[in-house]
C-alpha cells in the first residue's frame, strides 16, 4: 500500500449522524469475493433512483461534488456491521479522507487499514472549515497526516489527534502483517506458556 | 493493584507490550463466516502465506444461505461465496460446519451451543455481533476482513485498549419484560454512540439472574450502542450451560477450568472510566419506530412529531426517519400494523427465544394480513425446538418454519421484506434498507412479535396473555 503522507482536494458534505454500514454499501453487494468494484455501489439506496438514474437531489450526485476526495459528515460515522466492504467501495469511488465528528470502532479501524485516513473534528471545526454552514462542497482543502492538520483555503488550520502507531503504518504504507511476523518469537512463547481451555 | 474483568482478560492476553504502541493481543478463537472472510484467504495466498493455528479456528455459513430449500442456492454470487468459503477452509485445514452439518448454525449461536465460546477467551469473527461472546466473561468483538486475515497469518491482533464503562441493572424486571427490552430500553435512553472506544461490564442483579441466553441477548447489541465489546463475568449459570457441551472442557479440567474461571470477575475496588446505574423495574416493552435503534419507545408510547421549520441535524434525522417509516408522528405505538413477523437472527433465534414465543403463538392464528416467520438460529436449535413440538405450534398458527441461518435480519438471501411495508423483528438493526430497499424494520423481543403476529399490529404482550401462562424465561439452553 503507499503511503499516506498529504492530500489536497475537494471535500463533499454529507449532513447527517449515524450513517451506518449498510447505508454506505447496502447487503446486496456483498456477495463478491474480490475487494474491488465497490465504488458504484457507494451509498446505492441514496445514490440511485428505482429506475436507475442518479437521485439529484443527493449531496453527492451534485455537480461540484463529483470527483470530491475528502468527504465530511457527523458523528457516529460508519456505524453499524464489520464489513470492509463499506471502507473498500469508499475507497474505489475515490475518498481518500473521512472528516466526522465521530466514528464507529470498527469502520474507523477498517478505514486505516485500507490506506483511507480517517479525521475526527469537533462539530465547530467541522463546520468552520466551510465557508458558509449550508456548503456541501468545500474546495480546495488540505490534509497534512505528518503534522496533523487540515486547512482550508482561508489559511484556516484544525488540528487533529491520531494514534502514534497508526499514524506511522499509514504514513509509511506498512503492511501490517509483515510487522506483526517480526514479533514470531513473542507469539511462539506466550503459545508454549499460555493456558489452554 | 484492583482490576476489571477487563483488566484480567486484556492483560493475559498481551504478547507485546511495549511504549508508543497498541499491544498486540492472542487471539484463542478465531469465527469465520462466507461473507467476510473471502478476500482474507485470498490475501494470504497473494503473500503465499498460511493460516498459523487452523486449531483455533472455526468456520460455518449462515448470512447468505436459503432458509429454504438451502443446499439449492440459486443467487451465483452467493452459491459462489459459500463455495469459496468451502474451498479455502479445506485448503487451509480449518474445520467448517457447512450446509450439510448437524451443526451448521449462525455463528454466534453455533459458538456457545458447542462450547466453543468458553470464559476467559479472546474471541474475534469478522461480524460486529461477535459482542455476543462477551456473554461468558469472554472478551470478544467483530474485526474487518484486513484483521481477519491477520489473525489468520499471525493469531494475533494489535489493539489499543478501550475505555471501560459498568453498566449496573438491579431489580426484577416486570413481568413481560425480556432482556431484548432491557438492551432497546438502554440504547434508547443513552444513545447509539454510548459505548463508542469502551468496553462495557453488564453487571447487577438483573444480569445474574439472567439465563445464559438472555445474557447473549443483551451483550449482542451493545455494538448498537457503539460498543467495542461487553462483557459479564462468569459465575455457576455460566458454568452450568458449558458443561457437557461438545467442545467444552470435561471432569477435572472442567472443574479447574471453572475455579480458573470463577476468579475473572472484577474485584470489588477496581475503577472503571464511567459507571451507569439503571433500575430494572423502570422498563417495559420495548418497540422501535425509525432507522436507529435509539428511536425506540415503550409499546405504550406515541411517535415523537417532526417540525417542518426545523433544520438542526438531529431534527433533520428526525424528519428523515419518520419519512422512511412512513409517520406523520403522533401515532400510537400500538396503532402500527405490520404485514410481516420476523423471528430469529443472533439476537434472539435460540431456544428460550422460541420456547417464550410460542406460549404467545399457542392455540391461536397468525393475523391474515401477516406472513410470520421462525428462524432457529441453528440446526441443533430446531432439532431441540422440534422434539418439544414448538415447530408444530407455529406452524398449526400459520407461521413458516424455516432452516438456520441470518436470513431476514440483513436479508442477504431471498427472505427480504417488501419496499413500504413493516417488520416486526427480533433481529438487531432498523436500519435503512437492512431487511429490504424501503423495508420498515422494528426490533422487538421475541414475545412481543408473536404477539404483533396474532394481532396484525403492536399490541402490549402484557395484555395477551394471562400472568400465570407467560413465565419470563429462565430457561437454561440448548
Amino acid at each position: 500500500m503507499p503511503g499516506f503522507k498529504s492530500h489536497s482536494g475537494s471535500a463533499a458534505v454529507l449532513d447527517r449522524n449515524h450513517v451506518d454500514t449498510d447505508q454506505i454499501i447496502p447487503k446486496q453487494f456483498l456477495k463478491k469475493i474480490d475487494k474491488a468494484g465497490y465504488g458504484e455501489f457507494l451509498f446505492y439506496d441514496w445514490r440511485y433512483l428505482s429506475d436507475g438514474g442518479e437521485n439529484p437531489a443527493f449531496d453527492l450526485n451534485k455537480k461540484e461534488a463529483k470527483g470530491a476526495s475528502i468527504l465530511v459528515a457527523g458523528k457516529n460515522f460508519g456505524c453499524g456491521s464489520s464489513r470492509e466492504h463499506a471502507p473498500w467501495a469508499l475507497k474505489d469511488y475515490g475518498f481518500q479522507v473521512i472528516i466526522a465528528e465521530s466514528f464507529a470502532d470498527i469502520f474507523f479501524n477498517n478505514c486505516v487499514k485500507n490506506g483511507i485516513l480517517p479525521i475526527r473534528l469537533s462539530v465547530n471545526d467541522i463546520q468552520q472549515l466551510r465557508k458558509d454552514p449550508s456548503e456541501k462542497v468545500i474546495q480546495n482543502l488540505t490534509v497534512n497526516l505528518e503534522e496533523q492538520y487540515v486547512a482550508n483555503q482561508n489559511g484556516e488550520v484544525f488540528r487533529f489527534d491520531f494514534d502514534p502507531y497508526w499514524k506511522k503504518m499509514l504514513l509509511n504504507g506498512w503492511d501490517e502483517i509483515s510487522v506483526t511476523l517480526h514479533q514470531e518469537a513473542k507469539i511462539k512463547k506466550y503459545e508454549d506458556e499460555r493456558i489452554v481451555n | 493493584m484492583s482490576k476489571t474483568i477487563i483488566d484480567k482478560l486484556w492483560d493475559s492476553h498481551v504478547v507485546v507490550n511495549e511504549e508508543n504502541k497498541p499491544d498486540l493481543l492472542y487471539i484463542d478463537l478465531h469465527l469465520i463466516h462466507e461473507v467476510t472472510s473471502p478476500q482474507a484467504f485470498a490475501g494470504l495466498r497473494e503473500k503465499n502465506r498460511t493460516v498459523r493455528r487452523p486449531d483455533l479456528c472455526f468456520a460455518t455459513m449462515d448470512h447468505n444461505i436459503p432458509t429454504i430449500d438451502r443446499f439449492n442456492i440459486k443467487d451465483e454470487t452467493s452459491r459462489l461465496q459459500v463455495e469459496t468459503l468451502e474451498k479455502n477452509c479445506e485448503e487451509f485445514g480449518i474445520q467448517l460446519e457447512g450446509l450439510n452439518s448437524e451443526q451448521q448454525g449462525i455463528v454466534h449461536v453455533i459458538g456457545p451451543e458447542l462450547g466453543l465460546t468458553l470464559p476467559g477467551k479472546t474471541i474475534v469473527c469478522g461480524d460486529s455481533h461477535t459482542s455476543t461472546h462477551g456473554a461468558f466473561g469472554a472478551l470478544a468483538f467483530g474485526i474487518g476482513t484486513s484483521e481477519v486475515e491477520h489473525v489468520l497469518a499471525t493469531q494475533t491482533l494489535w489493539q489499543n485498549k478501550p475505555k471501560q464503562m459498568k453498566v449496573n441493572i438491579e431489580g426484577d424486571l416486570g413481568f413481560g419484560v425480556t432482556a431484548k427490552d432491557v438492551i432497546l430500553w438502554f440504547i434508547a435512553k443513552f444513545g447509539t454512540n454510548v459505548g463508542t472506544g469502551s468496553i462495557i461490564e453488564f453487571s447487577g442483579s438483573t444480569v445474574r439472574g439472567f439465563s445464559m441466553e438472555e445474557r447473549m441477548t443483551l451483550c449482542n447489541m451493545s455494538i448498537e450502542a457503539g460498543a467495542k465489546a461487553s462483557v459479564i463475568a462468569p459465575d455457576e449459570t455460566t458454568f452450568e450451560y458449558i458443561q457437557g457441551k461438545r467442545y467444552a472442557p470435561e471432569n477435572q479440567d472442567f472443574k479447574q477450568s471453572c475455579e480458573r474461571w470463577s476468579k475473572l470477575a472484577s474485584d470489588p475496588e477496581a475503577k472503571f472510566d464511567q459507571v451507569i446505574e439503571i433500575d430494572a423495574s423502570e422498563i417495559e416493552p420495548m418497540v422501535t419506530w425509525g432507522t436507529t435503534p435509539s428511536m425506540c419507545l415503550p409499546v405504550s408510547g406515541v411517535i415523537p412529531v417532526k417540525d417542518p421549520l426545523s433544520t438542526n441535524e438531529e431534527e433533520q434525522a428526525l424528519q428523515n426517519a419518520l419519512t422512511y417509516m412512513g409517520f406523520n408522528g403522533n401515532e400510537r405505538i400500538e396503532e402500527i400494523s405490520v404485514q410481516h413477523v420476523f423471528i430469529g437472527s443472533c439476537t434472539n433465534s435460540r431456544l428460550s427465544d422460541l420456547i417464550e414465543a410460542s406460549k404467545v403463538v399457542e392455540g391461536s392464528k397468525v393475523h391474515p394480513d401477516v406472513r410470520a416467520i421462525v428462524v432457529p438460529g441453528s440446526q441443533a436449535v430446531k432439532r431441540e425446538a422440534e422434539t418439544l413440538g414448538l415447530h408444530q405450534i407455529f406452524l398449526d398458527a400459520g407461521f413458516e418454519w424455516r432452516e438456520s441461518g441470518c436470513s431476514m435480519c440483513l436479508g442477504m438471501n431471498d427472505d427480504i421484506v417488501p419496499e413500504g411495508e413493516r417488520c416486526a423483528s427480533t433481529s438487531n438493526r432498523n436500519f435503512a434498507g437492512r431487511q429490504g430497499k424501503g423495508a420498515r424494520t422494528h426490533l422487538v423481543s421475541p414475545i412481543m412479535a408473536a404477539a404483533a403476529a396474532l394481532k396484525g399490529k403492536f399490541t402490549d404482550v402484557r395484555s395477551v396473555l394471562p400472568v400465570k401462562e407467560l413465565e419470563v424465561n429462565r430457561y437454561a439452553g440448548v
